[in-house]
């Protein structure tokens, strides 16, 4: 990380204070205030008043919580980003990966395809929520193509598959940038790795799980890591495309209960403890995450993995990558 | 054979994997133009009869397209300037230079990388409407998004990756940490800067929250909002909902989508991959 400063010392710690000395304020200002004002203002009474209003906030302890947590949407709004998770996770890690080890090997139209990947990801939620919309809706071309098997009552207003269409929407977007993350960890792997492989009669299946997977370790840990962060802040899929966390619930979030309580029904104390509990949940999600994969890497350690150990870690320097695994929020 | 079969396999996969990529972005286009909404199996190739731009026209009276147009591109320029001149030295000073504090910025950037930014929704909210008096206000809707993480991110595995020798010429030359800074790295860096700001660039223009809590005043919203808010209020009104909806959704994806397509021949995944190494 840090480098040793040549030339005057002095002068070049000022430098990198000026430098860097922006973007600190804008740490502070964006960040740090309010995740402290946040904890705050959830242990108050708070009030939005007219401007220059003194309004007492009285301190109410640990009451916005107990509130929020008795709110049985909260828990299932919890609930259903575990289930939309346990979609996204998998599909992600399996689709990015595969997708990316085959576009490293392309000869032809690499370019072409890689766009074709990304250009969901670039296009804003509004507008793939539009078209979602129209294809699952009542008379959508997925129950034409459906006919008779067309899920009774309708995907969006159906309470069992409701999450489940949000859960593929935002995997469908999102797989691009998964894909390009994965094609930069592919790219790393030495060629005579699997060169070496193949002359011992590996077949591509193999190269793939002995070689490739193991590799990608690290970028493994980064992608389901973001995709645990994009389903803790889900909220326009659910504001929009099942009109509000519907039907009855069903694909609430979070973030839209932090909305809804903070900003629409004026309970600005409450909104903000389901902000905390929020971080909470992830920190959670993403340790428990750590320990699936803690037990992937003994279970392993165990087993006759000898190919991958000699494997790119060795190769690229990144041996020290030991303690990756996969399926980080599975 | 074997081979032959292999490669047909291979792009088989990508092939698939590309339709179903840009089959819902076309459909969307061509449900965009149709005037009366054709959602079987003959609404998928369009039929010249039934096209035209109502729906264009209709979501322009609904939302007048022009000046939420320009509110976005005033929120996301905006964002991506901030981002270049305040993020990129960031990430030179976090790459090569030592100062206190240095650790601590740099937790502080991981870490904004990982909070779920709705837990800021509240506070955020407070702070920038109540206390500072920022709704209906570009600089409010700017502000938390004024420096992209990953671009600043993406600027600092840039600059690590430079060799030693261009800097340590410089510094023989005699140029100081600012001299080497404006002319010897910044000339090199436009490959990253093209990286982050279309990393940048998505963001703003395609958010929806953040724009929609800060601003009551129609006149300020940028199209993301306003169609947003068209679907969940109007839209059940229009006698075409569904094509109203996509031909506004087209206006909003095209200008991004654009960007991207010219960009992309600098648009490596090695930079946006470079955070990916370490």
């Amino acid at each position: 990380m840090s480098r040793a400063p040549r030339g005057g010392p002095r002068s070049k710690t000022l430098i990198g204070l000026y430098l860097v000395a922006p973007y600190a304020a804008y740490l502070v200002i964006v960040y740090a205030v309010p995740v402290i004002q946040g904890v705050r203002i959830s242990m108050l009474d708070y009030v939005y008043a007219a401007p220059g209003a003194d309004v007492p906030q009285p301190f109410i302890g640990l009451k916005n919580y107990r509130s929020a947590l008795s709110d049985p949407q909260l828990r299932r709004s919890f609930l259903n980003i575990l289930e939309f998770l346990a979609i996204n996770v998998p599909l992600t890690v399996v689709l990015g990966l595969t997708l990316a080890a085959v576009l490293a090997k392309l000869t032809r139209m690499k370019t072409f395809f890689r766009s074709a990947f990304f250009v969901p990801y670039v296009t804003a939620s509004i507008a793939v929520i539009g078209v979602w919309y129209f294809l699952f809706s009542q008379s959508g071309l997925i129950n034409h193509v459906m006919g008779g098997w067309a899920p009774n009552p309708s995907w969006l207003v159906n309470s069992k598959l409701a999450m489940v269409v949000i859960a593929l929407e935002v995997t469908w977007k999102q797989l691009g940038f998964y894909v390009l993350l994965y094609l930069a960890g592919v790219l790393l792997i030495p060629g005579s790795l699997y060169e070496a492989a193949s002359i011992d009669g590996a077949g591509v299946v193999r190269q793939f799980r002995a070689i490739t997977v193991p590799a990608v370790r690290n970028v493994t840990i980064l992608v389901t890591t973001l995709a645990l962060i994009v389903g803790a802040n889900l909220f326009t899929e659910p504001y929009l495309l099942t009109n509000g966390g519907g039907p009855n619930g069903a694909s609430m979030s979070p973030a839209l209960l932090i909305y809804q309580n903070g900003v629409e029904q004026g309970k600005p104390g409450i909104g903000a403890a389901i902000g905390i509990l929020l971080t909470l949940f992830v920190l959670l999600v993403a340790g428990a995450g750590r320990g699936v994969q803690w037990l992937f890497q003994r279970g392993e350690d165990r087993g006759p993995r000898r190919a991958a150990d000699r494997g790119p870690g060795a190769a690229s320097g990144r041996g020290r990558t030991a303690d990756g695994g996969q399926g980080a929020t599975a | 054979m074997n081979r032959t079969l292999q490669r047909l396999v291979t792009y088989g996969f990508v092939f698939i994997g590309a339709v179903a990529s840009i089959f819902p972005l076309y459909y969307m286009v061509v449900g965009s133009f149709q005037l009366k909404t054709d959602s079987a199996f003959s609404g998928l190739i369009p039929r010249p009869g039934n096209l035209g731009l109502t729906n264009y026209r209709e979501v322009n009276k609904a939302i007048s397209l022009l000046p939420s147009l320009g509110n976005s591109a005033v929120f996301t320029l905006g964002t991506v300037v901030l981002t270049i001149v305040i993020g990129l030295p960031a990430g030179y000073a976090l790459a090569r230079l030592r100062f206190p504090g240095k650790g601590a910025v740099a937790g502080g950037l991981i870490l904004v990388l990982v909070l779920p930014f709705q837990v800021l929704m509240i506070p955020l909210y407070i702070l920038v409407v109540r206390d500072y008096g920022l709704a209906d206000n570009f600089v409010g809707m700017i502000l938390p998004f004024a420096v992209n993480a990953t671009a600043v991110l993406i600027f600092r595995q840039f600059f690590v990756a430079l060799p030693d020798e261009l800097f340590d010429a410089a510094h023989i030359d005699g140029a100081g940490e600012l001299r080497t800074l404006m002319l010897v790295a910044a000339p090199l860096t436009k490959p990253a800067i093209i990286t982050a700001s279309v990393i940048t660039f998505i963001g703003p223009w395609n958010e929806f929250l953040w724009p929609f809590l800060i601003t009551k005043k129609h006149s300020m919203q940028p199209l993301a909002v306003s169609l947003g808010e068209y679907v969940s209020t109007n839209a059940a009104t229009a006698t075409n909902p569904y094509g109203v909806i996509l031909a506004g959704a087209c206006v909003l994806a095209v200008p991004v989508i654009a960007l991207f397509l010219v960009a992309q021949r600098h648009f490596t995944s090695a930079a946006l991959g470079s955070g990916v190494k370490e």
